[in-house]
């Protein structure tokens, strides 16, 4: 492996990683803060690669596809958390297991009924249709740098926004200790939803920019949940930083295993996970 | 409130019925039906081998599908290209391999809790998928035929034919039967006694002296070792193997046939899996969009039923089917 296809190769772990980390920070938070295993994350990344694909087929923009269709994501978080999850703080693991697969079950007939089972793909958008050149035969797609660099702002906000603002210290303070914070008058109900909104709208982001790249299928959403479960695991539940750092390993070790044992491809990052398990069964970084 | 004797004397009378009927029931000569309801004793097995981590071990897993595909691979990789495999020697090679499979993942995910376990072994489940789905050696996601069923010969002696359906549904039958009164017998041994204190109190059963992480890695490898002798029926009654076996899928519906028919109760694994297919041909003969109605209804559930289905039976205790066993 040259120093090219390693940088390129490298830049494509980063990339992976980065959007891993928009999935499970979500995943993350609504469990360390709400309590709450949900199996239909994935659903809403795939939700919203789907919003990409036919707001920006509706639109002619992806752009605006994805300003309309995080506004959209905002709104089903409300309402499922309204609907549905608000009933589970107080169930145990199984019965949140269980609504959250029948969950998965809904969403996925509802995107063969209203969009159908076949493959599409997402046009990447014009300003970003284009690569950098690296060697005569070697490029790297502007559209992934963006898409690196829209995480990497987006960790910084989300970093921001749990360790400087008012609404992150409700947060913070909410899941050490919910009856405390109530207590002191503080409308905690308020807080889930907006984690819950967040995580929601977070996870279909993921999927709106991916689209271009990974295109829009069938069961994207549970490729996604299971991967975003390993890195959860590796990073400890609850900490957004054991998240990120998870992602980036996670996301490195499964292009690189696919580089260099594409016979096992599928295998590694879950060796990488037994590994872990067995140093440090409670995850990297314990807690936010 | 009916006396216990009564409720006793009732039970024993729905569970003969039932019995009589599950032994009459290829008479009726609807071989459509007798498949069906060998493929539902088959899950029944598999609910069951769910029902000793979930109901009386309180682990929750969420990956039992990989040990029942891992049976049915056994057969599929064991089976001679040009022969009929050997029921004797290839079943409890099944059994085994699932078992040390289990064993093996056991290992690692015991040493986690809660939330984590549920979410490891699906990781775990999903590894076993992609070595069946990714590798040469589980051929692909077209999985594997068999060119022929196993046979029972014993030296020249052949006591059933497994290319009979008749004889497919009694062999899966019996094996049901003897999975239930290993269970049984098991739970009322005092490792049994053991794994129930463990659900209930860990910290107690360990400050005790119990060896709480092997008596967890040895329900769990007994599990998954009877879901490998479900996953090997499975391959037997249908003659394919593919990774949708071992699907989160597959793990995902075997945990909705215990909540249906009531975790921690025997007789509610068995009840759970004709249960779930009961819904599953309903609704499918609804709709092609079948798994809208199934999800819909475990949502509606979980919402209205507090507790879970078994909080319905506790409250009709005279009903056989789900009542929690005190054991």
């Amino acid at each position: 492996m040259d120093i090219f296809s390693f940088l390129i190769q490298l830049l494509n772990g980063l990339q992976y990683g980065l959007l891993l980390f928009l999935v499970a920070s979500g995943l993350t938070l609504i469990f360390g803060i709400m309590g709450i295993i949900n199996l239909a994350h994935g659903s809403f990344y795939m939700i919203g690669a789907y919003m990409a694909f036919s707001l920006s087929t509706l639109t002619g923009n992806l752009f605006i596809a994805i300003v309309v269709g995080i506004v959209l994501s905002v709104i089903l978080g409300v309402a499922l958390e309204w609907a549905l999850f608000s009933h589970l703080y107080k169930r145990d693991h199984l019965e949140q297991v269980l609504l959250t697969y029948g969950l998965i079950l809904v969403f996925e007939e509802l995107r063969s009924l209203i969009v159908g089972n076949d493959v599409h793909g997402v046009a990447v958008p014009a300003i970003f249709n284009w690569s950098i050149p690296l060697t005569e035969s070697l490029s790297y797609p502007v559209y992934r740098l963006f898409m690196s660099a829209v995480c990497i702002v987006l960790a910084v906000l989300l970093y921001l926004l749990i360790a400087k603002t008012r609404i992150g210290m409700m947060i913070r303070a909410g899941s050490s200790n919910r009856e405390m914070v109530q207590s002191l008058g503080l409308n905690i109900n308020l807080v889930y939803r907006l984690v819950f909104a967040l995580g929601v709208a977070l996870a279909a982001f993921a999927g709106m920019l991916a689209a271009p790249v990974s295109s829009v299928y069938p069961g994207m959403g549970t490729g996604v949940l299971i991967i975003c479960f390993v890195v959860v695991v590796i990073g400890g539940i609850g900490s957004i930083w054991g998240a990120l750092v998870a992602s980036l390993l996670i996301g490195l070790a499964d292009t690189f295993g696919k580089v260099l044992i594409p016979q096992a491809a599928g295998v590694t990052v879950y060796l990488l996970m037994a590994a872990i398990l067995l140093w440090r069964p409670e995850g990297l970084f314990r807690r936010v | 409130m009916r006396a216990p004797a009564a409720v006793d004397k009732r039970k024993k009378g729905v569970l003969l019925a039932a019995l009589a009927v599950l032994v009459l029931f290829p008479f009726a000569g609807a071989t459509f039906y007798t498949e069906l309801v060998t493929k539902v004793m088959i899950l029944a097995i598999f609910a069951l081998s769910l029902d000793l981590l979930v109901g009386y071990t309180g682990l929750v897993s969420f990956g039992h599908a990989a040990f029942f595909g891992v049976g049915a691979y056994a057969l599929g990789l064991l089976a001679p290209k040009y022969e009929a495999a050997n029921l004797w020697l290839t079943l409890p090679a099944a059994i085994a391999l699932a078992g040390i499979c289990a064993l093996f993942v056991g290992a690692f995910v015991i040493r986690v809790k809660g939330i984590y376990f549920i979410m490891v072994t699906l990781a775990f489940a999903q590894m076993f998928y992609f070595v069946f789905h990714d590798t040469r050696f589980g051929r692909g996601s077209d999985g594997i035929s068999l060119n022929f069923k196993p046979v029972a010969v014993i030296g020249n002696f052949t006591p059933f034919d497994l290319a009979n359906a008749t004889h497919v549904y009694y062999f899966v039958f019996v094996a049901m039967l003897l999975v239930f009164i290993f269970l049984r017998v098991l739970l009322r041994s005092a490792f049994g006694r053991a794994l129930q204190g463990i659900r209930s109190n860990e910290h107690r059963m360990r400050s005790l002296g119990y060896p709480v992480y092997w008596y967890k890695l040895a329900s769990f490898s007994i599990a998954g070792a009877l879901a490998g002798l479900a996953g090997y029926l499975s391959a037997l009654q249908f003659g394919f193997v593919n990774p949708e076996l071992l699907s989160w899928h597959q793990s995902g519906n075997v945990l909705l046939m215990l909540i249906l028919g009531g975790v921690g109760s025997l007789y509610g694994a068995v009840a759970g899996a004709f249960a779930f297919v009961a819904l599953q041909e309903l609704y499918s003969a609804l709709t092609t969009h079948w798994q809208l109605l199934l999800g819909g209804t475990i949502i509606l559930l979980v919402i209205f039923l507090p507790g879970g289905l078994s909080s319905v039976a506790d409250r009709f205790k005279h009903t056989v089917v789900g009542e929690p066993e005190d054991e």
